[in-house]
């Protein structure tokens, strides 16, 4: 089960502060069960967009968004509505907010914090990957999380280790996190992006609440006897 | 604030050097080092575990300059400290006399001699500088009020000659946003290069000290152009050191190169870094040949 937090209204509008239209995408996998994106989500999720003044150009919840393979498929009868929004809020893991910004040439955000992804992550197959912090920035990152792709989990751009064919300074064949961020945000057209200062990560966040612990889909693939 | 500061204020053209610690208690080297600079650079950069070598420590150097009246610039990395050992770390280099900070990310720790040791990275760069000036501002990263605020001159550094520039300059852009007040460049050999980078970041309004490597040998410049990233000795600088081996091993090749670099770059920038490599007794000689003394 990949467990996800819905972020703060307050922290999900500020990712969309340069976005005046929305296509709201939930996922009908873990975050249905965690009820953070699942299709029965996204009304309130919808309402609230509205409410802050945001045009919603559509909205659709699809079967594992972490199932990069089958996204393509799933959102072309989507197509025109995503093209015409500013840019993609998704609800769902780190993982699936990737897959969908590596499939869609569109600003993509999120909607949600990761906070386990306990079971099932060891089957991931593609190469997008969420380190469960608790305090997801890829809607300022082009939908590329550099905490994961970038070795030093640099926040606020490259380091100067960067070789000029964009690989890290740890291993000639790694590539640069923020190359490729930069790369991403080049191709949206929204390098600006990259002048925002993000604040140092909040490591509090790191450590999942003991009520997520304790929840019913922390260990739901197999929870030992007698444990809370 | 700091001679540093002063100097760049009166838009003086200004020269810093730098001087690394060893590995071990046996400080004295590295204090003779910095005592061939005297009277000569307005500061100097001690180097903080440099590479991800463990050594001595940069703050402890800093103090031991200041004993002697010399001025430090105190290099500060994340890669080994969290934000309440940079916060604490920076009080402290107040409290010894400390007054300018450089401010970078640092090498990563599977460069260094301990590969298998945590990187730390809780801060970068960017969050290093917003660090300096909350603590300036007399407050700490969580907005705690602080009994005695430092009062510290900020400076970071950039790669003018990475390649794309692009991302460089707009996190150049964010540096200065987060507090940086002056910048020391990487190593500076392509000089067309350095001042087409000079040109576009004029707007920016802080200045920028050129970083001069003295080239010590071909190995040298091939070794850098082959590893460190943004970096590129031109082929004509190669050929003059492989062309007189006696003058290259003297060092007299590079104090050439150098005090020519400076003769083309003086008009663009506000300065220049030396990073001599242990040739410090070089620089005052490059400083007299290029009118900078």
């Amino acid at each position: 089960m990949l467990v996800t937090e819905l972020k703060p209204q307050d922290e999900i509008l500020e990712g969309l502060a340069d976005d005046s239209s929305v296509f709201l995408l939930g996922c009908d996998g873990c975050a249905s069960a965690c009820e953070t994106g699942g299709a029965e989500n996204l009304p309130a999720l919808a309402e609230m967009l509205q409410q802050a003044g945001k045009e919603l150009t559509g909205q659709t919840a699809v079967d594992y968004l972490c199932n990069k393979s089958l996204i393509r498929s799933y959102l072309r009868p989507y197509e025109a509505q995503i093209m015409d929004a500013d840019s993609v809020l998704v609800a769902t893991c780190g993982v699936g907010v990737q897959c969908v910004a590596d499939s869609v040439l569109k600003r993509v955000r999120t909607a949600c914090n990761t906070v386990n992804m306990g079971g099932v992550s060891g089957v991931q197959m593609s190469g997008e990957r969420c380190a469960e912090c608790g305090d997801c920035l890829l809607s300022q990152t082009g939908g590329i999380c550099p905490i994961t792709a970038c070795s030093k989990s640099m926040v606020n751009g490259p380091c100067g280790g960067t070789s000029s064919d964009g690989k890290c300074e740890v291993d000639n064949k790694r590539d640069c996190g923020w190359y490729r961020i930069y790369q991403r945000l080049k191709e949206l057209d929204a390098l600006d992006q990259m002048k925002v200062i993000i604040p140092p990560k909040r490591h509090g966040l790191f450590l999942p609440t003991y009520e997520t612990m304790t929840g019913e889909f922390w260990a739901v693939e197999g929870r030992p006897e007698g444990e809370a | 604030m700091s001679d540093l500061s002063d100097a760049l204020e009166r838009g003086e053209f200004v020269a810093t050097s730098e001087i690394g610690p060893p590995k071990g208690t046996n400080i004295e080297p590295c204090l003779a080092d910095a005592e061939q600079l005297r009277g000569k650079v307005v500061a100097i950069n001690v180097t903080d575990i440099q590479s991800a070598v463990m050594r001595f420590g940069s703050l402890a150097t800093c103090h031991m300059l200041v004993e002697r009246g010399l001025e430090p610039v105190f290099q500060m990395v994340c890669r080994d400290r969290n934000r309440l050992a940079l916060q604490s770390d920076l009080l402290s280099a107040y409290g010894l006399g400390i007054r300018n900070v450089l401010c970078l990310t640092g090498d990563h720790t599977v460069l260094g001699d301990h590969p298998e040791s945590k990187p730390v990275f809780d801060l970068d760069s960017v969050g290093l500088l917003q660090c300096v000036s909350a603590l300036c501002e007399g407050h700490d990263m969580a907005g705690n009020e602080l009994d005695g605020a430092p009062d510290l001159y900020a400076g970071a550094v950039v790669t003018p000659g990475a390649d794309p520039i692009e991302p460089q300059l707009l996190k150049m852009e964010k540096k200065i946003k987060a507090g940086a007040r002056f910048f020391q460049t990487q190593a500076v050999y392509d000089v067309d290069r350095f001042i087409e980078f000079m040109k576009s970041v004029a707007g920016f309004g802080v200045p920028v000290m050129a970083g001069l490597v003295l080239l010590k040998s071909v190995g040298m410049a091939r070794f850098m152009n082959k590893n460190v990233s943004g970096v590129h000795v031109p082929e004509p600088l190669i050929a003059r050191l492989k062309e007189d081996k006696a003058k290259t091993k003297s060092g007299e090749t590079a104090v050439q190169i150098a005090v020519e670099t400076i003769a083309a770059i003086r008009d663009h920038c506000q300065g220049v870094h030396f990073m001599p490599l242990g040739w410090d007794h070089l620089v005052p000689e490059i400083m007299d040949r290029a009118g900078l003394s």
